[in-house]
């Protein structure tokens, strides 16, 4: 790890500021990825700032009557959430699949949307990664697959977006909010991650030293019978081979409402709507599905 | 016993428990130094090749920087160093610009901090030249051949051919277990200086003595100018049985920099640098009768290796001692490849064998129709299959029907997948196990105290299993006393000869010691200091087949829809001899079975196919079992006793690892009606492309 200056925080702005005069800052939040990465020689920010302090923790009631997560809450703190839990649980349930306690008590749903892979290949500075350092080619496209994407994947990738969090927060349409200097925007969740291309190292379409500010959540996708299901190699502490978040409304029979988001298998949470609309308007039984019994 | 009460037999808690718990015990990092430096290892990015350059002059400014030790300044060793099965080129540090596998050592930058010996590490430009590597293991490799025979060498009785053609049923099969890494939760650390003469080491191992004697003959030391101490230890599992890169290079550190070093381990290192269990492929053939009763058994294994050191992973150890058989036939097969040098891991050798033997001997009941456990009970043997020797004592029966009992298995429906709950399939299986005993040399030093107390003095190492605990209680008893008049001094190469926190024989081979040291010093009338030696005693015990037993049952849910397995139950009965402290026996055990649960299902060392190199060497990517895993345990004794050894122990340190693998596989095909021969079971093995049907 090398040396940097830290810096924490109390206004937006102060943030903003920091983070737009120095090339090398980066914002610090709960730091459970971004300090491992640190270590290990992959992100060398010089400076760091902290944005625990700033005013955009909590969970409350949108204009539309759906659900506004500031972006510092912790990852426990939405989890535990009374209106999380009665409206979204698949919310809550997709963040108690992720990591552990302690983590969860550090990490905040902002810095959850922007942690980076767990692909080995990215986590090792001598191999060759597109992600890491563009142009240098994709040790994991030859290499060992488990885990990776296989979905929109290109050969300059294939490395998974590892959040639970973020799956349920693509089947229930949510939107993250930002702040920068020249003014606040909001970006669907579902165009928040860019497609893979020949450009893997372009995360998020966030604008330069934008601050993640609150995730929305709108009333129409109020899903309370919603889950999150996550296959992974144990039974916990592990990312997921593949998740589900998903929401089925039936009336009469019949499918009315549905919303499918899978986890683990692509850059970013793949929100599966063909088979939504395979499923709408069709019979609600184990023989729509193919393959089902 | 006169006046005090017998202290063998009581569960106590660990006498150093409050002082582990309240943080003042210290561990091999933690202890305190005047003048100290600190040195970061650098490892090799390349599985072979060559140094080109280490370019010291980038980093010889930096902060703090007192300088880099590479081949090039290295102090020289003695290339005659080894450990039990030879010279151990793994020990051959900074001798050339040779790489023979990913994460050699090949620099140590030491400063004045941590922080800054870690950031001139991180900066120190090494270049290479790449050569072609081999990292492919399989068992008919080319490079195959016969293991060193230093023991469970091959093994040839009757006419196994013969009784396989003349069997009713013929069981043929292979099994596949990865490299697995030994992931102590301490990591290595080692601290050594100059006292006058003598080169003084804090080191994290499993026996200090014996390090000790690796560390004089590497540097071309008397032994009596080396002084190594192993105070606390945050688990071995054999990774520690070793002289480690840590100690190696902290010495080398004292000598360069005139003054105390201290190298310790990132995490990514321990994997990288110690000692893993090798990657394993075996054959095994059963031939039987109708009735179940056996007529041969061929098992074959081979297993990976580094041409830098010898090395035994005896997987055919436990077939020659499990059932009876007319005909046996065992082979060992050793696979040099570009890899770190593999060593002894939680219960090496049983703990693979087993898997393999115990999932064929299932699969002989499968093919025959006849209950698993009966299968077993109706293949007892009389004397060793292949040595003819008698049992010392052997109780597999008790354990295999009081563990029947307790989990029961009598109302098991041997057919598979007929259990389901809701999507889960659900299954049951068992192993038998039975792990090798004995003791081996050691010393130990009684005094009687002026007041009344006694100073017991042995070179015993605790890992945190608990040894000096019973090592008090034993002392204790054979000296007649309470527990609370026995001040017991372990681990410190000073206090002589023993044996090592290894191969389950730690606590045999020290309380023999003690126990002939105290009786000693009652016939002279508990007066002055007297001293021991166990080798002439341990030489005129007459040849036995000498081993733990155990029985292991496991309950498994299924779901083929994702490939999940999860343990529902796990119990294992145990006959281990006299259970010394029946807390920590069962601590031990357990610990064990959860190392078996988490080598069924999690552990497996990955390798990047292209570069050859760990690509999973940290606890995130290496999977060991999470609690969430573990299930409802139950672990528990039947009546042992060995007569060889005093006091009658036998060992209980690993045999809780072994067995808990081929319950598990055996409960997964009773429950899917698919054998799993490879391990560990992972979901990708195990999922059905249609699970309702």
């Amino acid at each position: 790890m090398r040396e940097f200056a830290y810096q924490r925080v109390t206004q937006v702005r102060e943030a903003l500021t920091l983070v737009a005069e120095n090339d090398g800052s980066r914002y610090l939040a709960g730091g459970t990825n971004l300090v491992d990465l640190m270590k290990c020689g992959v992100e060398a920010p010089t400076r760091l700032v902290d944005v625990r302090s700033l005013p955009l923790g909590g969970v409350r009631e949108g204009a539309d009557g759906g659900l506004v997560i500031g972006a510092t809450t912790t990852n426990s703190d939405v989890a535990a959430h009374p209106e999380v839990r009665r409206r979204f649980p698949a919310l809550s349930q997709a963040v108690l699949a992720g990591a552990s306690g302690q983590l969860r008590n550090m990490a905040t749903v902002g810095g959850n949307l922007l942690q980076r892979t767990r692909c080995a290949y990215f986590a090792d500075p001598s191999q060759a990664c597109n992600k890491r350092v563009p142009g240098t080619g994709c040790s994991a496209v030859d290499g060992a697959h488990h885990n990776h994407a296989v979905f929109g994947w290109s050969r300059h990738c294939v490395a998974t977006h590892p959040s639970d969090m973020a799956v349920a927060l693509a089947a229930f349409d949510a939107v993250v909010h930002y702040e920068t200097l020249d003014g606040g925007g909001e970006i669907p969740l579902s165009e928040f991650y860019p497609p893979v291309g020949d450009t893997p190292q372009q995360e998020t379409v966030l604008p330069s030293g934008a601050l993640i500010t609150a995730v929305s959540l709108p009333k129409a996708a109020l899903s309370p019978w919603s889950r999150y299901r996550k296959v992974r190699d144990r039974a916990s502490y592990a990312f997921a081979n593949v998740s589900i978040a998903a929401d089925l409304g039936v009336h009469d029979g019949v499918v009315r409402d549905v919303r499918i988001a899978l986890g683990g298998v692509a850059s970013q949470p793949w929100r599966a709507r063909s088979a939504e609309a395979f499923l709408r308007g069709g019979p609600a039984s184990f023989g729509t599905v193919p393959g089902g019994g | 016993m006169s006046g005090a009460a017998p202290a063998v037999g009581v569960a106590r808690p660990r006498v150093e428990g409050p002082a582990k718990v309240t943080g003042r015990a210290r561990y091999a990092a933690d202890v305190p130094m005047a003048d100290l430096a600190f040195g970061i290892v650098v490892v090799s990015t390349v599985t072979r090749g060559r140094i080109r350059d280490i370019d010291v002059a980038a980093v010889q400014d930096m902060p703090g920087v007192l300088g880099v030790i590479d081949h090039r300044n290295a102090p020289r060793l003695n290339p005659d160093a080894g450990h039990f099965f030879g010279p151990d080129g793994g020990l051959q540090l900074l001798q050339d610009d040779v790489i023979p596998h990913a994460g050699r050592p090949v620099a140590l930058v030491v400063a004045e901090t941590l922080e800054q010996a870690r950031a001139a590490a991180e900066a120190l430009p090494v270049t290479y030249e790449v050569l072609p590597h081999d990292t492919d293991f399989s068992a008919d490799h080319p490079a195959g051949r016969a293991a060193m025979a230093l023991f469970d060498g091959p093994v040839d009785v009757g006419d196994v051919d013969r009784e396989l053609a003349a069997s009713a049923v013929v069981v043929r099969e292979r099994y596949f277990t990865p490299e697995e890494h030994c992931s102590a939760m301490e990591p290595h650390s080692a601290t050594a200086w100059w006292e006058g003469e003598r080169l003084q080491a804090v080191d994290s191992n499993q026996g200090p003595f014996f390090i000790a004697t690796v560390v004089a003959t590497l540097f071309s030391l008397p032994l009596e100018q080396v002084r190594i101490r192993t105070e606390h230890v945050g688990g071995g599992f054999g990774s520690k049985g070793l002289c480690g890169p840590q100690l190696v290079l902290a010495v080398m550190g004292a000598m360069h920099f005139a003054r105390p070093v201290r190298v310790t381990l990132s995490r990514n290192q321990v994997f990288l640098t110690t000692a893993m269990r090798p990657a394993i492929e075996q054959m095994v053939r059963i031939g039987a009768d109708d009735d179940g009763r056996l007529r041969a058994i061929h098992h074959e294994a081979a297993f990976e290796l580094s041409p830098l050191a010898e090395y035994i992973e005896g997987c055919t150890e436990l077939t020659k001692t499990l059932y009876a058989t007319p005909a046996l036939r065992t082979r060992l097969t050793a696979v040099p490849l570009d890899i770190l040098p593999p060593y002894s891991m939680r219960g090496p050798g049983a703990a693979p064998g087993s898997f393999a033997l115990e999932c064929a001997m299932d699969e002989v009941a499968e093919r025959l129709g006849i209950d698993p456990l009966e299968l077993r009970l109706r293949n007892e043997p009389t004397v060793g299959p292949a040595s003819g020797l008698p049992f010392s004592t052997r109780n597999l029966v008790a354990c295999l029907r009081e563990g029947a009992r307790r989990f029961g298995w009598a109302s098991r429906d041997h057919r598979p997948r007929m259990r389901r709950e809701g999507p889960l399939l659900v299954g049951t299986g068992l192993a038998a196990t039975s792990f090798s005993v004995g003791a081996f040399p050691s010393t130990a030093s009684i005094t009687a105290e002026p007041d009344g107390t006694f100073t017991v003095v042995v070179n015993a190492t605790d890992l945190g299993t608990g040894a000096r605990t019973a090592l008090t209680a034993i002392a204790a008893d054979a000296l007649a006393v309470g527990a609370e008049k026995v001040r017991l001094r372990i681990s410190d190469s000073d206090f002589g000869p023993a044996w090592s926190a290894g191969g389950s024989r730690g606590t045999t081979s020290w309380a023999w010691a003690i126990t002939e040291a105290a009786a000693k010093l009652r016939s002279s009338g508990d007066q002055g200091t007297v001293t021991v030696d166990t080798a002439q005693l341990l030489n005129d015990l007459p040849s036995r087949e000498r081993h733990s037993y155990s029985a292991v049952f496991a309950e498994v849910t299924v779901d083929p829809a994702t490939g999940e397995v999860r343990v529902r139950r796990l119990l294992g009965m145990f006959a281990v001899g006299r259970v010394v402290n029946p807390l920590m026996a069962r601590s031990q055990v357990i610990g064990g079975m959860i190392g078996g649960l988490s080598m069924a299902l999690h552990e497996e060392g990955v390798r990047d196919p292209v570069s050859g190199r760990h690509i999973n060497a940290d606890f995130a990517g290496y999977h060991i079992s999470a609690h969430a895993d573990v299930p409802d345990i139950e672990a528990d004794f039947v009546p042992d006793y060995e007569p060889g050894i005093p006091m009658g122990i036998k060992g209980a340190g690993e045999i809780g690892n072994v067995g808990t693998p081929a319950a598990i596989a055996n409960a997964v095909w009773h429950a899917t009606g698919s054998r799993q021969r490879a391990l560990p079971i992972r979901p990708d093995r195990v999922i059905e492309e249609h699970p309702l049907q």
